[in-house]
């Protein structure tokens, strides 16, 4: 593969990990730890909200973040024709 | 039937069903024996991911440990989630394209340098040793507890049974067996939680049933806090750690996830790049099921129990047959109680209202009954007023009983802890094994080896292995609970970012690399064994660098070996241009050939 496509392809692939590692950093250390006491005065049924984040919501979001990577990436393999065969 | 019986049967069928499957997925090369084939599909390899990661710890004590602990046991739910995301976006599609069987395989090549090539081996080495004996012991503890045998021989026959799938089948037998091991315990994990949920909170969706409300419309977790305010508890929702430390241990734990050698080898076993990204979503997917179900057990299970115990008579809880299971394990020492007031009643009271440990150490009995019938203790009391001795264990192996489910159910979660135990040991096994026979005899000592002599010595490791990781269950040495903190903190310090940088960054040199890994080592493992070893005594808050716990020092450890690694690669020379070359097609996925030794 030719260097500048190759260059190309690893900034886009660069910058689809900076957005979900920002949200993986968002709903875990954010809303589950740094956030947390804040978050907590919202009621969510009988959750409070921090408290979920920390317990339930960080983990759906890290299953949701993979396949979301998944799918960019296998777009991306395409558009670039790197895909393996 | 008896509950005896049943697990003699439901264990019985378990352990078959791992046999056959060793005897179908018989390894006839070195590349079946250390990746399988290599030929794994992603949803099956996720569920072997899952079964490998999950151990008798996760089965057993997490779900107890968030009971005890509330909000601060979060840590170890994002903990030991969030690092596959990590696994997934930065390590496992470019390590899977580099193609070949070992972590170390891949520092020793993208640094050029056996010395980082040794690093690597000694601290895979002995990251996994320090997890295989407690899952030894794990194998024991079940044995012991639900089929009444002698916790060695239980041990004896749990190392029988992985020695015959891990020598004979390698990675194949292993992963086929996972997939099997991972039913059986996810099975047994759900179906208690579920009964419960639908008892304490009307739902038969655990996730949802710790958020709801129980019978007197009052929901479950301000429940909660306030009990723990009324008994001296900090609040269940809030926690105590300081928030620094949590975001510490989170982070430690999860970039030690990413690091782990037997984790890692994992993504070596799926056809395609691509397949080792979705790999490790699947792998989360099978996870989650059991992390976001622990959390609702623990907080079922702490209701459960304040209600039923705290300011009870306790000849009252002996006489009701649905508050039984106290008595039944009272005698398993995982429960105890000390009339210190001598009222009949027991009081559970936490440090804020004058409670505590309510004596010292683990329960010892005499052998004689109390007033009210309890099984009196030889320990010394504490001055106090706690008289509650729990184990945190007897949160999971005894909700089936609290619950008063049938017999099979009680089997089942015996199968479930012993297929946790056991699919986790067999994959630190053979990364044990592999790090000898490949990175060690192969690509160190003879490069000229055969395939067959390889694959003999391969065997001969994990059979040694497992002699040895039995030894350490039967005689577990007293410090396995404080190098658990090891294990992650040195795999965070070490693995992790040199691959990351291995990976990221094409300037990254082997001087650069092996300065960062020694300094990242050697500071986390200074830390842990100052407060840890050293001086126990000083291991608080107090003394800790930044706030800080052992557990979560890995965390700095991380920063120090980023550090010390790009400043060292910015002064030495760079890479030679194949590594650099090589470094640019891990970036991309096509030509990803299938892993090969050479």
């Amino acid at each position: 593969m030719e260097k500048g496509k190759l260059q190309e392809y690893w900034k886009i692939n660069l910058s689809y990990l900076v957005g979900l590692l920002t949200v993986w950093f968002v709903v875990s250390y954010g809303f589950g730890i740094l956030l947390v006491d804040q978050l907590n005065t919202i009621h969510v049924g009988g959750f409070k909200l921090g408290f979920w984040f920390a317990q339930q919501g960080s983990i759906y979001t890290f299953v949701v973040l993979i396949f979301v990577y998944v799918a960019l990436m296998n777009r991306l393999d395409k558009k670039f024709d790197v895909r393996e065969d | 039937m008896d509950v005896q019986m049943w697990t003699y049967i439901i264990v019985g069928i378990t352990f078959l069903i791992y046999i056959a499957i060793a005897v179908w997925a018989k390894a006839g090369s070195t590349k079946e024996f250390y990746v399988a084939g290599g030929g794994v599909p992603p949803v099956l390899n996720g569920m072997a991911t899952a079964a490998d990661w999950m151990s008798a710890a996760s089965f057993i004590s997490m779900a107890g440990l968030i009971s005890f602990m509330g909000y601060d046991g979060s840590v170890y739910l994002m903990g030991w989630t969030g690092g596959y995301v990590l696994l997934a976006l930065l390590l496992a599609p470019y390590l899977r394209k580099f193609g070949k069987f070992t972590v170390p395989d891949f520092v020793g090549d993208r640094y050029y340098s056996n010395a980082a090539r040794t690093v690597a081996i000694i601290s895979a080495i002995f990251v996994s040793f320090t997890y295989v004996a407690g899952q030894m012991r794990g194998v024991g503890v079940v044995f012991s507890r639900f089929l009444e045998v002698d916790i060695n021989t239980g041990i004896f026959i749990g190392m029988a049974i992985v020695f015959f799938y891990a020598v004979l089948g390698g990675m194949k037998g292993i992963t086929y067996t996972q997939v099997a091991q991972f039913c059986v315990l996810i099975f047994a994990y759900m179906v208690p939680a579920i009964f419960l949920s639908m008892m304490i909170a009307g739902t038969p969706i655990p996730q949802l049933g710790f958020g709801g409300a129980g019978a007197d419309g009052v929901h479950l977790l301000d429940k909660l806090d306030g009990l723990h305010r009324e008994l001296g508890f900090s609040a269940y929702t809030d926690g105590s750690k300081p928030m620094i430390d949590v975001f510490a241990i989170t982070f430690a734990l999860m970039v030690g996830t990413a690091g782990l050698p037997h984790v890692i080898v994992r993504f070596f076993t799926v056809p395609k790049v691509r397949d080792a990204r979705i790999s490790a979503g699947w792998a989360l997917i099978f996870i989650s099921l059991l992390y976001t179900t622990a959390p609702a057990i623990a907080t079922f299970a702490r209701i459960n129990l304040i209600d039923t115990v705290s300011n009870t008579s306790y000849s009252k809880l002996a006489e009701d047959p649905k508050t039984q299971w106290f008595q039944k394990w009272e005698k398993t020492g995982l429960l105890a109680w000390m009339d210190k007031n001598n009222d009949g009643a027991i009081q559970y009271l936490g440090k804020n209202a004058n409670g505590g440990d309510p004596f010292e150490g683990k329960p010892t009995f005499t052998g004689q009954t109390g007033q009210s019938g309890e099984m009196l203790l030889s320990n010394a009391p504490t001055d106090n007023q706690n008289e509650l001795y729990i184990d945190r264990d007897i949160m999971v192996l005894a909700n089936p009983e609290i619950g008063k489910l049938p017999n099979w159910v009680i089997a089942l979660v015996a199968a479930g802890g012993l297929a946790a135990a056991l699919s986790t040991a067999a994959g630190l096994l053979l990364v044990i094994s592999t790090s000898v026979a490949h990175d060690l005899i192969k690509k160190q000592l003879n490069p000229n080896i055969s395939e067959k002599s390889e694959l003999l010595f391969a065997r001969i490791a994990v059979a040694i292995a497992i002699v040895i990781a039995g030894y350490f269950g039967i005689n577990p040495p007293g410090f396995v609970a404080q190098v658990v903190a090891f294990a992650f903190g040195l795999a965070a310090a070490s693995f992790f970012p040199i691959i990351i940088l291995g990976i990221f960054s094409k300037r990254m040199n082997k001087e650069g690399a092996i300065a960062g890994m020694l300094s990242g080592l050697i500071f986390t493992a200074a830390y842990i064994v100052y407060f840890k070893f050293m001086h126990p005594e000083l291991n608080n808050p107090e003394h800790w660098l930044m706030g800080i716990s052992p557990e979560g020092i890995g965390t700095i450890g991380l920063v120090v070996n980023l550090v010390v690694s790009m400043v060292v690669s910015r002064v030495t020379p760079e890479p030679p241009q194949e590594i650099q070359d090589l470094v640019d097609s891990l970036r991309y996925p096509k030509g990803a050939g299938e892993a090969s030794s050479h």
